[in-house]
């Protein structure tokens, strides 16, 4: 009797054990629906006026439009928007913008001249985090009525001073610059924001998706509109799905879950190699990597130490083995893609040539130098194997580790000696990178310019700082290339900053996923002209 | 002469007053504990809030006039002032990264890690209890290895590490399961646009639609969090069950019971189950309340988003105040299912009532 109950109770065990595995639904995705995979938990809001983050200015992509884009095919040029025709006065401070006709919001009210003063107003009035995209052009809350107006189809911008007509221009197709619809958003302002709340879960744009839900941390949902000024968008809904981790995205891109994986690490790409039903799509990104010296350390204000730093980094090593497929050899501030980007990467690893100079340096060797690292895996294996090649020329390194706000404090307070760090560009323009590497007015501990990397990491770029300042008032976009190489090249062989890698990026998506745009360095994503 | 004193039923009322004040008061104190202790946490990290909300670029003068606006100068006594204020108003403050009331995005997070986590314990008792009880009806035997040995597989393997193999077995190669997410996307769109949603966990709302369709969706998605997480406390439970009923077992009373002839079941399952029912329902409680903080490697293997996620970003954005919302959300689910534990107690042992 005892025997039958154990085996009665075991067996009630196993049954429900198997009651844990039912049988499972199939379901490939939708045929009109987009089905994404990314990480988008960085994003803060998808207000236009507000969004700063990687994914949120990729959503606002597909459901805004600016008046002016870049051209995905030439980097550098401009193709029109939702103005048809745009100019620059004599004075070199109005700029004009004729728009197109006929283009409505997907609320169906026609836009027009007022809805574009008003987007850039509002971003100005409303100064979240990216407003600067614009108020750098002198636009205050107090006289943005006047700076930017409208009369007609017109709509013109007034800036304080002259500066390169690329630059404003660049800075007009950044995501804070896209066109909202007035009249809808109005009608949801709530106690004079603007409309800044309802912005942050609905869409009011000219783009060819229409926000239909959006989830924080979880997903959103776009529809496309029908009678789109770009041609309609090919598939009738994206679906994106908030998948933060690369191994689960590639296990439901393998089983054809989701079309487009945008989160997969080097691994995950490996480990994708040899399935013909998906393949990898790559692209670079805008962000770079360096090193940050600091200058109130003797030793590393050495010209020679220096020099010897950036011929003892095991670059095309790491970009190999750790960094495949994430970051690219770039010795320059400027992304590829940026208009006056470097293509040279004159360094390399040389150990001897690295030991003569710090040989010549004068300094007793080893040094002790504390490197202070973000306590991640990529920033990580990064600093291990700088740690390494530094020994071998007398440069002991000692780590330092914080997590990242951490470490940014340090970095800001100039408590760091050498810190590796990212930077992404702010805007598509040479100026947001210039103006942060190598301009640097005033140096001093007191003034806390923190903005500036150059002061972070106590760098006076001497002579840089007016041609910086020239550069972004080149009237002469050729010129204006030129001189954004020459900064580039001293920056690189002559200064507080050790440039090292640009980002790439490796899309993992179906086989018959045709006509994904992932934006390059200086756009965002596309989805309206997806097929699959 | 009037018998000035309490009848029984009185004397019954005052006590029973006194319990629920006394509870009461303790509940008081230990939410004060909990949100003075989370605060001075949030303060003391060396973490600057304002970095986080003004960006990388900011000037000092922008950074001061929000660190103004936040009144975070003000000194710390009166900064925990305004903030106990605000959270006995069900105000947790506004999260930093994206200005929206906390209280509004747990909301919609909650309900997530409700479904998921009550799911995981019904699995883990259902399982856990009979296990326990079957390893120690028969110590030493086959099975109560075996119950040991799963027990201890579901105690020292990391979860992250059990989650992407159960993906890759039961998703990837046997197709059992669905796979990461709470439903496939054509049924969230139908979930999300076409049906009503009442209170944020799909399994209800979608039977209270009478959407079965996406009802069994939504079972294939959570099937295997769910399993996870219920093996996870399973191994708890039964070997808290079995070490529980191993000691009833040889209890005098068991020997009576058995001498008098008893059937074994109704020795197990009546006499001596009545007995282990009190510790463990402190057991199952307390393994409720942890998968409750959200798991936050499941969730993050499985894109479930839940209150343990939604705290981990907060926390690695710097948004203290998110992180400290979510945190009293996690003490005030300890502290209630602490109570409704005492209570439930209470019903099933006669001597803790009097």
């Amino acid at each position: 009797m005892k025997l039958t109950h154990g085996f009665g109770r075991a067996t009630a065990v196993a049954i429900l054990m198997a009651g844990t595995a039912p049988v499972a639904l199939f379901a490939e995705t939708p045929a009109d629906t987009l089905v994404v995979a990314d990480a988008i938990d960085d994003i803060v809001s998808i207000d236009p006026g507000e969004a700063f983050e990687f994914s949120g200015v990729d959503l606002n992509n597909n459901t805004y439009d600016t008046l002016i884009e870049t051209d995905s095919a030439k980097p550098g040029e401009l193709v029109p928007g939702l103005a048809e025709s745009w100019a620059v006065a004599e004075d070199g401070m109005t700029y004009t913008f004729k728009m197109k006709a006929g283009i409505t919001f997907s609320s169906g009210n026609p836009v027009t001249a007022e809805d574009a003063a008003y987007s850039l107003r509002r971003v100005v009035k409303m100064n979240k985090t990216p407003a600067f995209i614009l108020t750098q052009f002198g636009l205050t809350a107090e006289n943005v009525d006047q700076m930017v107006s409208f009369e007609g189809d017109t709509v013109t911008l007034k800036t304080d001073k002259v500066y390169a007509p690329s630059f404003v221009y660049n800075c007009l197709t950044a995501g804070v610059a896209n066109i909202v619809d007035m009249k809808t958003v109005m009608e949801h302002e709530v106690e004079g924001d603007m409309g800044n709340a309802w912005l942050k879960e609905n869409s009011a744009g000219t783009g060819a998706y229409v926000l239909k839900s959006y989830k924080p941390n979880e997903g959103y949902v776009l529809e496309a509109r029908a009678g789109h000024w770009r041609g309609d968008a090919k598939l009738k809904n994206v679906f994106m799905q908030h998948i933060p981790e690369g191994a689960t995205q590639r296990l439901l891109l393998e089983k054809g879950d989701i079309d487009i994986a945008r989160e997969l690490t080097p691994t995950d790409v490996d480990g994708l190699a040899g399935n013909a039903d998906v393949k990898i799509q790559n692209d670079v990104g805008g962000q770079v990597y360096y090193l940050a010296l600091n200058q109130k350390k003797a030793e590393l204000a050495n010209p020679k130490v220096q020099e010897a730093m950036r011929w003892a980094i095991d670059y095309t090593g790491m970009t190999e083995t750790i960094l495949k497929g994430q970051w690219v050899v770039h010795q320059n501030f400027l992304p590829k893609g940026f208009l006056g980007a470097l293509d040279e990467n004159p360094y390399s690893l040389d150990v001897e040539k690295a030991k003569a100079l710090m040989a010549e340096s004068g300094l007793t060797l080893p040094l002790e130098v504390g490197f202070t690292v973000r306590n991640n895996q990529e920033r990580m294996d990064i600093a291990q194997s700088v740690q390494n090649t530094f020994a071998q020329i007398g440069i002991n390194l000692v780590l330092d580790v914080g997590d990242g706000a951490q470490v940014l404090e340090k970095y800001r307070g100039r408590q760091h000696d050498i810190t590796v760090q990212t930077w992404g560009p702010d805007y598509p323009d040479p100026h947001t990178n210039a103006s942060t590497f190598a301009m640097n007015p005033d140096n001093s501990d007191e003034v806390k310019a923190t903005g500036y990397l150059a002061w972070r990491t106590a760098w006076d770029p001497g002579e840089l700082n007016a041609e910086t300042a020239a550069a972004v008032e080149e009237m002469d976009t050729a010129k204006r290339e030129a001189m954004y190489a020459d900064i580039q090249r001293k920056v690189r062989d002559s200064s507080a900053f050790i440039l090292m890698f640009q980002q790439a990026r490796q899309d993992g998506m179906h086989a018959n996923v045709t006509g994904f745009y992932a934006g390059g360095a200086t756009d965002s994503a596309a989805y309206w002209t997806v097929t699959k | 002469m009037t018998d000035l004193s309490p009848s029984p039923q009185d004397r019954r009322l005052v006590r029973l007053l006194v319990q629920v004040g006394t509870g009461l008061f303790t509940l008081a104190i230990t939410l004060l504990g909990l949100l003075l202790i989370t605060f001075i946490i949030g303060r003391v990290v060396p973490i600057d809030p304002v970095l986080s909300i003004v960006g990388e670029r900011a000037t000092q003068a922008q950074m001061q006039a929000v660190r103004d606006a936040l009144g975070l100068d003000l000194p710390l006594w009166q900064q925990f002032a305004i903030y106990v204020g605000d959270a006995l108003q069900g105000d947790l403050g506004r999260s930093i990264r994206t200005g929206d009331a906390i209280v509004s995005e747990i909301a919609r997070y909650f309900p997530a890690t409700l479904e998921l986590a009550t799911l995981g314990t019904l699995i883990g008792t259902l399982v856990g209890v009979p296990a326990g009880v079957l390893a120690a009806t028969r110590p030493g035997s086959l099975a109560d290895q075996v119950v040991r040995l799963v027990g201890l597989m579901g105690y020292s393997m990391p979860v992250f590490w059990l989650g992407l193999i159960g993906l890759l077995v039961f998703y990837g190669k046997l197709d059992w399961v669905a796979g990461p997410g709470r439903l496939d996307p054509s049924y969230d769109m139908m979930m999300q646009f076409t049906l009503t949603t009442y209170t944020g966990m799909i399994l209800i709302d979608s039977a209270l639609n009478g959407a079965w369709d996406v009802f069994r969706n939504a079972i294939s998605h959570i099937i295997l969090p769910a399993g996870l997480l219920g093996y996870v406390s399973m191994a708890y439970i039964s070997r808290m069950t079995r070490s529980f009923m191993m000691n009833e077992l040889g209890q005098e009373y068991i020997t009576t019971a058995r001498v008098k002839g008893m059937p074994e079941w109704r020795v197990i399952w009546v006499h001596a189950m009545r007995n282990v029912m009190v510790p463990l329902i402190t057991v199952i409680a307390l393994s409720y309340a942890y998968l409750l903080e959200g798991s936050v490697l499941t969730e993050t293997i499985f894109a479930w988003p839940g209150l343990g996620s939604y705290i981990t970003d907060a926390l690695f954005a710097a948004d203290m105040p998110a992180v400290l919302g979510g945190t009293v959300v996690v003490g005030v689910v300890f502290v209630t299912l602490n109570m409704v534990s005492d209570i439930v107690y209470r019903l099933v042992d006669p001597r803790a009532r009097a």
